[in-house]
This record gives C-alpha cells, structure tokens and sequence, in this order.
C-alpha cells in the first residue's frame, strides 16, 4: 500500500533531501518504523525515549492531526498522505 | 559568535540546547524544539541603564539590545509605549485593591500586541535580505503584517481562515498585499503556511521568522516594568492563543531583574483562555504538564488556536510563577468587553474581553488576592470584532430633532426606572 510521506525540511537531509517518500506500512507508527529502517536516525527525531510522538513534532494524515484519530495506531490506506509539520507560534 | 549580530549571539534550541547561526530558521533538525535568541547579557548589562532607556525616544525600540535585531530598526520605529491606566473604577467592579490596564488596544498603527512582533519579525527580515514577508494569522497579524509591509515597501502573504471577523478581513486587504481565506480553522491555515515555508522563500513572521518575531512580545513587560516605576508587578493577567505572549511577558520580567533593572520580587503569572478553546487551561486545572489539542469553538476568534505551539511552556510559566489559568464562556467574554468599557472607557476586541472576565474569576476564587495589585493584558481593540457585540451594546433611542420628544423620551424613561 503505497502511502505518501512529506518529509519537512529539518529532516530532509537524513531522506538525501527527499521531500516526498513513499512507505507501504498499515498504522502511522509502521510508517514510522518504515522510514527508520530506510533513512537510520530519523525515528529518534520524531519519538522520544518512551516512543511517542515529540511533543513539538505535529502529524498529520490526509490533513487530519493524529491525536485526533488514533494517534501512532491511526490505520492507512492505499493513496493516503502522512505530513510532520514542527508545531507553529500563534498569531 | 557571527560579526555584526547585534547583541544576539546564536539561536538555540529550547529542549536539546544545540545552537544554530542567526538565520531564517525556526526549529531544531534534531528535535523538533523552539529555537530561541540567545543574548551576550554581559554586554547588555553595561549598556541598558535606566538612564539610557529613560532617555531615548518612547517606543518599543528604547529596550532595544533585548529585541534581536543587529542594527537600527527599520519596520515599525514608533510602535510601542502604550499607556499602563490606574483602573480604579473596574478594581471595585471586580473586588481588588489596585488593577492596572496594559492597553495595546491603541498600539501603532495596528491597534494590537501584534505591531510589537511584526516590527522586529520585519526589520529582521530585511536584514536577512527577505523582500516578501508572510504570515499565518487569527487576524491581528495579518492586519499588522500587512500594514507594516506596506510602509516598508515589502511584498506580503497573508494567509487567514476565510471565517474571521469582517473587519478584520477589511483591515488586511486595505493595504493592498495578498490576503488568502483558507477554508478551515487556524490550525490548518498553519499546517498550511508551514508547509508553504518549506517551499517558498519568504520571510514567514511566526514560521521561520518565529525566534525574532516571539521577542518583540518582551517590549509589553519591558514597559510595564517601567510603567510600574521599575518594578515587577506582583500579579499579570495574560490572554493565551498560543500561550507565546505569556512566556515572554515572563521572560521580560526575569531579564529586567537579571539585568538589575528592577528589583527581584515575588510575582505570578496568570493565563486567560476561552472555554470554547482552552488546551492550556484545561491541562492547568487538571495538574498536567501537557495538553490536548481541541477544535475551536468560540466568539474569541483571534485566541482560537487548537494546538498551541507555546501550550507546554506557558503551562511552565505558570507552575513556576505560582500562576493560575481559568476560562470563560462567550457570555462573559461580552460581560468582559463590556465592564472594560463602562469602567475604563477602553473598548477591547474579544481577547481583552477573555482577560477581565478571567481576572475577575481568579479575583473572586482568591487565586488573586483580594487586596493585591494586578496589571490586566489588554491585546487588541473592539472595533475590529464589532461583530461579537453586535445585539450586545444595547440600542440607540430614535426620536426627532425636537426638544418635546426629547423631554418626552426623558420623562417616559424616568417613570420607567421609578416604576422598576
């Protein structure tokens, strides 16, 4: 299941400055997995030590933040598209 | 340290502490933290006296070794000094001893906090040789983005939900620079705009611009010190969206003393929040270090920020300040508006209206002593969320241009007060 990933600029030079990649995985947290596996060190830029999402790394798929759905457990289909946004100041 | 880099001497990341050259560049690669200004406190020390601020010109810019720009500014040189009103008359509505109004409802040229931000986000920007600025916003920066870019000569991008008050809309594109309406809420204007960043090369103010642009914020504290007679006060009361003004009202506070600009006194910093969109006060009165983000629902458009970038370390601020956090409804956010207005004659947008309503609830639980002394944040002005009000002010009495009518109005109003 081929799923888009934008990768932002602060982890492009770990994709060889990849803006977009593809994983097949089922769950964020597999796509996850997937891109550590492809790209060395880029999981402990996106978790912390207990495994769970940075808490100023935001995720998205298909434009819906994760911790509005099922958080690394969110489940993927075939098309959908995963951005990691850096949280944002206010304005 | 870089040549020519004002008082500043690198950017450093908030959470892992690795530092960075002072570029266009808001987050660190390896974790995803803040980046902050780091200043040479020694050199600032021996240069920002009392006397010199007290002697240059009255605006932001007098405490300018502590705002990260290397040379003069060259956006927004006169914004800034707004006045800090004895509110005496609203001290007794809300039951406190003295209460003090920050009123940046009349900050230039804008009329809010957000002029304070956008002239160190632009004059930094022009020195990093950007010529087309941009922002995400809830409304006010837009207005002051645009405004500022404008008499700057700069090109601007700003990108707002397409569901903001009119006049807000009006007061962005009367300067003539791109308004673009997302259809969604601000969150995804920003998931938006940063994916934008990524790709564009423009100057985002509270994007790539973010570590310059979050310390204009301090100039508010800055003056309040000096407002307040070169002390900290004892009790600040601050509106939160993002929560960035509160950690850097904060942040004022502990340079001023470090700098032995005032003296080191007890103080607390207190958060405001709409109950339709209150992360950070929810996480507050629950104990917790974090939040969950929410959907924004509330008449309180300029604080509706689901996910706030700052949540975490306005939630410090407060912990450590022995602060407190509560949130009000949109009926007492008008309440709010309205007792600022028949108190103090100032008419706040619906963030101010967020402030007093808060203040009078921590002043009534105790969280704010009966008899202390409190300084309200006042941020932006009602005429641009003359919507929220509208139905709420009471109406206008028509009659002719004759005096009998008007005796008659007069009189059929007193035997309507008599018989009440």
């Amino acid at each position: 299941m081929p799923i888009k990933v934008r990768i932002p600029t602060p982890l492009r030079k770990l994709t060889h400055d990849e803006e977009i990649v593809h994983v097949n995985a089922a769950t964020v947290g597999a796509a996850i997995a997937e891109l550590q596996s492809r790209y060395p060190g880029i999981k402990e830029r996106l978790t912390d030590d207990a495994g769970s999402v940075r808490r100023f790394v935001n995720v998205y798929v298909n434009e819906e933040d994760i911790r509005f759905l099922q958080n690394q457990d969110t489940s993927l289909k075939d098309g959908d598209e995963i951005s990691i946004i850096p949280a944002i100041a206010g304005g | 340290m870089q040549k020519h880099a004002g008082f500043m001497k690198a950017l450093k990341c908030r959470e892992c502490g690795r530092e960075y050259p002072l570029t266009a560049n808001h987050v660190c690669e390896f974790d995803f933290g803040p980046l902050e200004v780091v200043y040479d406190y020694e050199r600032i020390k021996s240069e920002l006296t009392r006397a010199a601020i007290q002697s240059r010109p009255r605006n932001m810019w007098r405490f300018r070794e502590l705002l990260p720009i290397e040379g003069d500014p060259t956006v927004g040189v006169e914004v800034g000094c707004t006045p800090l009103i004895k509110a005496d008359r609203l001290a007794r509505r809300l039951g406190i001893r003295e209460l003090w109004v920050k009123n940046d409802a009349v900050n230039y040229p804008t009329l809010s906090f957000k002029d304070r931000v956008v002239s160190v986000a632009l004059s930094r920007a022009r020195e990093l040789g950007f010529t087309t600025v941009a922002c995400a916003s809830t409304g006010n920066l837009a207005n002051s983005v645009a405004a500022n870019a404008a008499a700057a000569g700069l090109q601007a991008f700003v990108f707002i939900p397409s569901d903001l008050e009119h006049s807000k809309v009006i007061n962005s594109l009367i300067y003539g620079g791109n308004v673009i309406g997302i259809k969604g809420h601000y969150d995804e204007v920003n998931r938006l705009c940063a994916e934008i960043a990524g790709k564009y090369p423009w100057a985002f103010v509270n994007v790539n611009m973010r570590p310059y642009y979050a310390e204009g914020s301090k100039s508010m504290g800055f003056e309040i010190i000096e407002q307040s007679g070169w002390r900290v006060p004892p009790h600040t009361v601050v509106c939160m969206a993002s929560g960035s003004l509160l950690t850097k009202i904060h942040k004022s506070y502990q340079e001023a003393i470090k700098l032995g600009l005032a003296p080191e006194t007890p103080y607390h910093i207190h958060g405001a929040q709409a109950t339709g969109c209150s992360p950070i006060s929810t996480a507050q009165k629950a104990g917790l270090d974090f939040f969950k983000p929410v959907r924004p629902n509330t008449i309180a458009k300029s604080l509706a920020i689901g996910t706030p970038a700052d949540g975490f370390y306005a939630l410090k601020v407060m912990k450590e300040t022995g602060g407190s956090c509560d949130d009000v409804s949109d009926d007492q956010i008008r309440e709010g508006i309205k007792l600022l207005a028949e108190c103090e004659g100032i008419f706040a947008e619906t963030a101010g209206g967020v402030t007093v309503a808060v203040a009078g609830k921590l002043i009534a639980s105790g969280a704010i002593p009966a008899d202390a002394s409190a300084v309200l944040c006042i941020t932006g002005n009602g005429l641009k969320t003359l919507e929220a009000m509208a139905g709420h002010a009471g109406h206008t009495r028509e009659i002719r241009p004759s005096l009998r009518d008007f005796e008659a109005l007069l009189d059929a109003e007193t035997h309507m007060q008599a018989r009440a």
